[in-house]
């Protein structure tokens, strides 16, 4: 990668050990992807704010990087552990509350707004098409590259936080107006979002860094987060594109048999103890969506709802929270389903959820098993 | 081959046919894999030439190579067939050499062979034998 004399005595050192670090970093990232340049970002999203996944060496690293490290641009943060407001709730010792809110603060000192969502390009305005972004939450970057018309690597939490000190980024394949190289043909009818999870969970298994997909119709919001949530969570794929792509295009069917193959991996119980909605996060209209599908029932079972603040204090205003609470519903803000330290397999032995990306983390994280099925089935199964 | 970072280690092989989910399934103080799907299952990546095909998985996956590390628990260098950006900037940060190399190459990779990874030498790696 070629780098200007600035970005070259940066490297070196000349500008302090921060700018020498993440100098390294974006170095490292762009001979990885074969970038010939560094080019501008204008805005970065970090992953690595979860105490539960960064842990000590982690908090450590963030502390002593916020003494000298200020962002260059604007910058949003993934979730964190837990909710402040309700922390209290749940089982969490007084070690993981200090040290997440050491995070918080390490962050905040950066300059780094704490939105503790992974739903950034709902709930923050979308700048104009084409703009290079560094996203690292991967269900955000494949959401922005196929859905938005921006444009971000499949960052990793290091390369996004380079990015974010240094307003730069490699300019590699993704970044560029390629066109992908493998179409998937879907070949499910009716499909609804936990088939589209599947679908991309599937895509990322068979993709590389980015895939036509076919034979899909109009999809709801709640459908698109699945799929590139569940796109994000199995590989490397960063982008899809609908349609049938180059006539030179390898083909793969995504047929009732690999949506077999997947269901049966990621589904290892017939029931769960208790459900969680929001992996990614919920947004207004899912929750609105979830307020009208209730029809005043409530649900059997604790019910865990996953979404930003920005969105649960809209909720609150529209009546929704109230609503949700009657029916039995525990509403969070600033943390989420994927990688909770909230849900232990001290306390349950499964969970049910219509997320893919939700399930696999819970079944090889948090190491509970986990009942797959759509939000209607939940619906009609689990409230009464 | 390619450098992506640079650095000197010699040290044994532990080889994974299969890629690494750092986040999800490497243990952040040992370096212990606990993945009972896995090849390397039990085993620890600590002071070894670590190779495998690829990382996946999580973007935080960089902050537990950087764990590992900051635990004394890490590899010594790591060799991939393919570069992916977790594993890329986690090594870059802790300070741990990788070198990206061709299928033929991975094959000569031999499980428990003792080799010099060198990012200033002509051939990058080499054989003691």
């Amino acid at each position: 990668m070629e780098l200007t004399r600035e970005e070259e005595s940066a490297l070196k050192g000349e500008h302090g050990e921060t700018m020498q670090m993440a100098y390294r970093i974006l170095v490292a990232t762009g001979e990885a992807t074969d970038a010939e340049r560094l080019v501008p970002i204008e805005w970065a999203h970090l992953s690595g704010v979860n105490y539960n996944t960064i842990g000590d060496a982690g908090e450590e690293f963030l502390s002593s990087l916020s003494k000298d490290a200020r962002v260059q641009v604007k910058t949003t943060l993934n979730p964190m552990g837990f909710d402040i407001d309700n922390v209290a709730n749940y089982n969490l010792d007084d070690n993981f509350i200090e040290k997440q809110l050491s995070i918080q603060k390490s962050y905040e000192r950066m300059g780094v707004t704490p939105s503790f969502s992974c739903i950034p390009y709902e709930i923050f305005v979308i700048p104009k098409e084409g703009t290079q972004v560094s996203f690292a939450e991967s269900n955000a970057a494949i959401h922005a590259n196929s859905v938005d018309g921006i444009k971000t690597n499949k960052e990793s939490a290091f390369s996004a936080l380079a990015s974010a000190i240094t307003g730069k980024s490699p300019y590699s394949s993704l970044r560029k107006d390629g066109t992908p190289s493998l179409t998937i043909n879907m070949k499910i009818d009716d499909p609804n979002e936990l088939t589209y999870g599947m679908l991309g969970f599937f895509a990322g298994k068979v993709g590389n860094n980015s895939v036509n997909i076919s034979g899909v119709g109009d999809m709801d919001r709640r459908s698109c987060k699945a799929l590139c949530g569940g796109m994000g969570t199995s590989g490397t794929c960063a982008k899809f594109v609908f349609g049938q792509g180059t006539p030179g295009c390898e083909k793969v069917d995504f047929d009732k048999k690999e949506m077999q193959n997947i269901h049966d991996e990621l589904n290892t119980s017939e029931k769960g103890d208790m459900i969680t909605l929001g992996s990614p996060q919920l947004g207004l209209e899912e929750i609105s969506d979830l307020v009208v599908k209730l029809k005043g029932r409530s649900f059997t079972k604790r019910c865990m709802i996953f979404c930003p603040r920005s969105v649960k204090e809209q909720a609150r205003n529209l009546g929704h929270t109230n609503e949700l609470e009657r029916a039995g519903c525990e509403i969070l803000s600033d943390c989420c389903t994927c990688l909770t330290p909230l849900i232990s397999k001290d306390d349950v032995d499964s969970v049910t959820t219509n997320s893919i990306k939700g399930a696999y983390y819970l079944k090889n994280s948090n190491g509970v098993d986990v009942n797959i099925k759509p939000l209607s089935q939940i619906i009609e199964e689990e409230t009464r | 081959m390619k450098v992506l970072v640079k650095g000197r280690a010699q040290g044994k092989i532990l080889k994974s046919k299969d890629p690494i989910n750092f986040l999800g399934t490497v243990d952040k103080k040992t370096g212990i894999i606990s993945d009972t799907n896995h090849p390397l299952y039990n085993k620890s990546i600590k002071d070894s030439i670590l190779v495998f095909p690829h990382g996946v998985g999580s973007s935080v996956g960089a902050y537990t190579i950087y764990s590992v590390k900051s635990n004394d628990s890490a590899p010594l260098a790591m060799i991939c067939q393919k570069a992916d950006l977790t594993v890329a900037t986690g090594c870059a940060l802790a300070n741990i050499p990788l070198i990206t190399v061709d299928s033929e190459k991975m094959e000569s990779l031999e499980d428990g062979k003792t080799v010099i990874v060198d990012s200033d030498s002509k051939d990058l790696i080499a054989f003691l034998e």
